[in-house]
């Protein structure tokens, strides 16, 4: 990309980097949410920050989701440029009201006087066996909602670029950080820094199939390709990156020519963001496609504890991989 | 409001005999010693996920469970082992569930985090903070309209108090006169935010108490001042007048969780807190006065580490549910045919 000399870091590191970086820049840029200071940060996101910038830039909120967040938006409002860590998509739920009611709506329902400029920044996501009331992955309650965009960085690139992108958007952003990747390691560019937030990514190239993954599943995509190359398939993977705009030019692209589609998401089937996706292929694709699509979501059950059950709800290579050679298995 | 700095037990408790120490320095051990053993399962792989110890907490299921009657309900936190055992359900179920397994108290789908065991009334078992506080109201509402005369006893920690869930069910509770005894598990502590950082006015009870609720302040660590506690507020509930709420102010001795670094409390302020371990000023009162000798102690702590043994035991021989089972348990059985 460019010429400066790549370094290895997490994707902790890497949303760490652009949340200093988003607060060194600009003076309206603060961090709010449950132990982001004294603790570091539930996944240790914002350690070192409290000591960098102070109290009043790294605030320690009580337990009351609905409130800070609305304290977010209404701080947004008043010319502030918030970054609100809630700490896992299903505590969000407490904070529904705020941002679905006014968040997403009060630019349109006072005529386009109010704009909230707030960023949201939350984990997701299951694989750690914490079972039912931490594991879900309910972006796709976020990206139905009009005024809201709706951001996935799957990686350390990402991660490091969308935030600064999403604090220069009038509107609200919310990012979702998929819990299994903080810890996982990616080359960046030393002087790395915004990355557009408006395209999907093609992060493998191929003929053969579509596959469609965003956030945690993107790793299990490129997997399921990498065990489909062996078998002389050969699947073109797709980081959606934003799952509020979608992209759709770049999805029905690569369906244009693989002609088949296989949709991954961590959600729950019934609902999720991988049946709108179809969708629209359906609406823009329909007559260049060879195969039905097929969708590899999570089992229509809230997460259990155990392993073996928690790994069998979950999209995983193998079943991707079934789910390519089925919708291939027409092909001459 | 009392608050009970000393292990004299206030007026008007029943006078400590030889038996009911046994019985309270059992509660007490089991639940440390079970705890000890889960943080050793857990480095060893064999308990995944969150685990959130009780470790320093044990007086207060110890001195409230035993007052509760077998028809009474109990709405409890992720931080729930303890008040898992001190309310009877065995160790062997709370292990297996630990460990994942078909013969756990929630069938192993539920982790160390949503204990439940409705033979026992023990609704769980929440991790989403302050959010159990509201259903125990509802049992409680449940119980008024079916002329049933039980308690609904309600645990949470301090950090639940700054929730709206909290707020909204004590206005309800102290509003339609439930019958809920509400138990604040104060340990000074969420996760890292400790309460004056979190709080506006840290005094718990004084914050029912404006819902026009009977309050008490109660020294969590000293086992008997909680079960006399408990029991006042038990009468008075039981007597239907309505809601009661206890804040009882202890300290959690280990990390929040498995994944806690500690950075945001000192080793000396959790030395001094160890120093008042509600097992050690237990056992020393009981000693004092004569009602337990080193025997007596020693063959407790046997037969908890053999209960805690054959529980053990019997999770490792537990089975995994078959996957073809997965989507179980989401609907009721009948519906789902
Ligand atoms: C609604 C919600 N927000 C955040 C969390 C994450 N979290 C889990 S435990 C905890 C601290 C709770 O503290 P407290 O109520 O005092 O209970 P303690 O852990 O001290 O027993 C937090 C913030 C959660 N589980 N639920
Ligand atoms: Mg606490």
């Amino acid at each position: 990309m460019n010429g400066a000399p790549a370094v290895k870091v997490t994707y902790r590191e890497a949303v760490r980097a652009a949340m200093r970086e988003a607060m060194q820049r600009d003076a309206r840029v603060f961090l709010m949410g449950e132990d982001v200071g004294r603790y570091g940060g539930t996944y240790a996101c914002s350690l070192g920050l409290l000591d960098e910038f102070g109290p009043e830039r790294v605030r320690d909120t009580p337990l009351s989701e609905g409130a800070f967040v609305g304290v977010g938006i209404g701080a947004a409002i008043g010319g502030m440029r918030p970054i609100v860590e809630i700490m896992t998509v299903n505590f969000s739920l407490l904070a529904l009201d705020q941002i679905l009611n006014n968040a997403a709506t009060l630019r349109h329902m006072s005529g386009g006087q109010v704009g909230v400029p707030l960023v949201l920044r939350m984990a997701t996501g299951a694989g750690r066996q914490v079972a039912a009331q931490h594991s879900h992955s309910l972006e796709n309650y976020y990206a139905h909602i009009p005024g809201l965009k709706v951001l996935a960085p799957a990686t350390v690139e990402d991660a490091r670029g969308m935030l600064w992108t999403a604090l220069l958007d009038p509107d609200p952003v919310i990012l979702f950080e998929h819990a299994t990747l903080y810890g996982t390691e990616g080359e960046l560019a030393e002087d790395a820094g915004a990355v557009p937030i408006d395209r999907a990514a093609v992060r493998r190239a191929g003929r053969d199939v579509t596959v469609v993954g965003y956030g945690g599943t993107v790793a299990k995509a490129l997997e399921a390709a990498r065990m489909l190359a062996e078998r002389g398939i050969d699947a073109e993977v797709i980081d959606l990156r934003t799952l509020r705009p979608l992209d759709d030019e770049t999805l029905v692209a690569s369906v244009r020519k693989t002609r088949r589609a296989v949709l991954v998401d961590e959600g729950w089937k019934t609902g999720s963001l991988a049946g709108e996706i179809c969708a629209r292929l359906v609406e823009r694709a329909f007559y260049d496609l060879d195969a039905p699509i097929a969708r590899v979501c999570t089992e229509e059950v809230p997460i259990p504890y155990p392993k073996h059950l928690e790994d069998a709800a979950l999209p995983q290579p193998g079943r991707i991989v079934e789910a390519v050679l089925a919708t291939v298995g027409g092909r001459g | 409001m009392t608050s009970a700095a000393t292990l004299e037990p206030p007026p008007g408790f029943v006078p400590l005999d030889r038996a009911h120490a046994l019985s309270l320095l059992h509660e007490m051990v089991l639940a440390r010693r079970f705890e000890e053993k889960c943080a050793q399962l857990y480095g060893a792989g064999k308990i995944r996920g969150f685990l959130h110890l009780y470790v320093g907490e044990e007086a207060i299921a110890a001195g409230v469970m035993p007052l509760l009657d077998a028809e009474d309900a109990v709405v409890s936190t992720y931080r729930e082992h303890g008040h898992a055992l001190a309310r009877g359900i065995p160790a062997g179920a709370l292990m297996a569930e630990l460990f994942g397994k078909v013969q756990g108290c929630s069938h192993g789908r539920g982790g160390s985090m949503h204990v439940f065991d409705v033979s026992r009334r023990f609704y769980g078992g929440n991790a989403i903070v302050a959010g159990g506080i509201p259903l125990a109201v509802g049992l409680a509402l449940a119980d008024r309209m079916q002329g049933r005369a039980r308690v609904t006893a309600c645990l949470f920690g301090d950090g639940a108090v700054a929730e709206g869930a909290f707020h909204e069910s004590m206005n309800l509770a102290a509003l339609w006169k439930l019958p809920v005894l509400f138990l604040c598990e104060n340990n000074q502590y969420a996760m890292g935010t400790s309460l004056e950082r979190s709080e506006s006015q840290p005094n718990l009870a004084l914050k029912a108490r404006s819902y026009a609720m009977e309050v008490e302040r109660v020294d969590g660590m000293d086992v008997l001042a909680v079960q006399a506690a408990a029991r006042r507020g038990l009468d008075y509930v039981r007597a239907g007048r309505g809601p009661w709420f206890i804040e009882l102010v202890t300290y959690r001795f280990r990390a929040h969780s498995a994944y806690d670094p500690e950075l945001y409390r000192t080793k000396d302020e959790v030395a001094t807190w160890k120093a008042r371990d509600p097992i050690a000023l237990f056992t020393a009162l009981a000693r004092e006065r004569g009602l337990l000798g080193d025997d007596d102690v020693a063959s407790l702590e046997r037969g908890a580490d053999d209960e805690i043994s054959a529980a053990i035991a019997l999770a490792e021989a537990g089975t995994l549910e078959p996957v073809e089972e997965l989507t179980r348990g989401v609907y009721a059985e009948e519906a789902a045919r």
